[in-house]
């Protein structure tokens, strides 16, 4: 076999050496940190990406943590709102059925005044009235004219006796 | 028919004679440099355009570079780191010579057992240089395992010495051995099929099958001598 024969061990390795030299110089300086740096870059856009979705990620729950503070901040003015103006709203109501009932209070002490009013004098025509019937009635039964003061005092007297 | 051997044999191109040294330019020496010039025209081309998402070629590459990468990572640890230029041409180095020898009339330097021996011996020197850097006369505890009774250094000794020092020719015997018999089968079993003339079909069927056995070898064998490498580094660095 060609393989065990000495003639061309000496030229074999040379160019072993050689070509291997070569071939390791080429690699070490030339193809290997290509490859090395376009795996190195495709990881650092990957890794980029991902720190970039993390941020986004983040920052879109912000916003959402933001968007339900302002929510319910709003959600409380608006309670705060409609719980005053209900408050004011009573308050007026009260107010001014406070001041209607004085005013017909009022009224109707004025009224009860002007019945009392009208009443008294409305007594006091009866009095007259009973004052001209007596007389009237004691003049045609007795034909005598009697004194009107007298008449007068005599029918107050029943009249206070009737009361 | 054609001599099985023959495809072995070397023939100078260039004769060359420094100081009564024999140093002609062979077809050897020719694949050899073929080899170099297809490895760092496919890695540099391949990624030249330094694409985020890899075509075909520059996929290979790719693969090729992790796959180194990771065998380094797994057998050496973080301290192969410095050695993966070297393991990763070792193993370009023998993959090509493998793959380029299936190619008809292609002479297969790995089929030279002065090739894969001179492979195999700088893997072995660059070795135990690298064992005693690291750990002075400390590297000699290789040759006795550590709990063994003091007694059984006189059988132990000798037998892990022995079997330190035909790593190199386990690691150059094995791939020489594979490529050259699977060489010699394909030109033999080549022959039958042309002197069988019509029923040469089933040698030729026979042939197909082997061929494709044979690529598997040619990437199996750069395989096991970069791994072997591997190992043999992770010895040296973190003794057993």
């Amino acid at each position: 076999m060609p393989q065990f024969d000495p003639t061309f061990y000496a030229t074999q390795l040379f160019w072993l050496c050689v070509t291997f030299v070569l071939l390791y110089l080429l690699m070490s300086t030339m193809a290997m940190p290509k490859i090395g740096a376009v795996l190195e870059e495709r990881q650092r856009r990957i890794d980029d990406n991902l720190d970039k979705a993390g941020q986004l990620k983040a920052e879109a729950e912000a916003a959402i943590a933001l968007y339900e503070k302002a929510l319910a901040e709003s959600r409380a003015q608006a309670q705060d709102l409609l719980r005053h103006s209900a408050e004011t709203l009573s308050k007026q109501a009260e107010e001014r059925q406070k001041q209607l009932g004085e005013r017909l209070a009022g009224q109707v002490k004025a009224g009860e005044a002007r019945i009392n009013a009208a009443k008294e004098q409305a007594l006091a025509h009866v009095r007259g009235i009973a004052t001209e019937v007596a007389k009237s009635t004691a003049a045609k039964l007795t034909g005598v004219t009697l004194d009107d003061s007298k008449v007068s005092a005599a029918v107050s007297a029943v009249l206070e006796e009737g009361r | 028919m054609a001599n099985p051997v023959e495809q072995f044999k070397i023939q100078p191109l260039v004769p060359i004679e420094v100081g009564g040294v024999n140093l002609s330019f062979t077809n050897s020496a020719l694949f050899m440099v073929v080899s170099v010039v297809l490895v760092t025209a496919f890695l540099t081309l391949s990624v030249r355009g330094r694409a985020m998402i890899p075509g075909r070629w520059q996929s290979l590459a790719e693969i090729l570079y992790e796959f180194v990468a990771n065998m380094i990572r797994d057998n050496v640890g973080s301290e192969g780191r410095k050695y993966f230029p070297f393991i990763f041409s070792l193993f370009m180095f023998v993959l090509f010579g493998n793959l380029l020898g299936m190619v008809p009339y292609t002479f297969t330097y790995t089929s030279h057992i002065i090739v894969t021996f001179g492979l195999a011996v700088v893997v072995f020197i660059g070795v135990t240089i690298i064992g005693f850097a690291r750990h002075g006369a400390g590297y000699l505890r290789m040759f006795f395992p550590h709990g063994a009774p003091l007694a059984t250094a006189v059988i132990l000794v000798p037998i892990e010495l022995i079997s330190y020092c035909s790593r190199p020719f386990s690691l150059a015997i094995r791939l020489f051995a594979n490529m050259t018999v699977g060489h010699i089968i394909l030109k033999v079993m080549g022959g039958f099929v042309v002197a069988l003339g019509v029923f040469g079909i089933v040698p030729m069927a026979f042939l197909g099958g082997v061929t494709i056995l044979e690529f598997g070898i040619a990437v199996l064998q750069a395989y096991v001598f970069a791994i072997l490498s591997c190992i043999y580094l992770h010895d040296a660095i973190h003794m057993h």
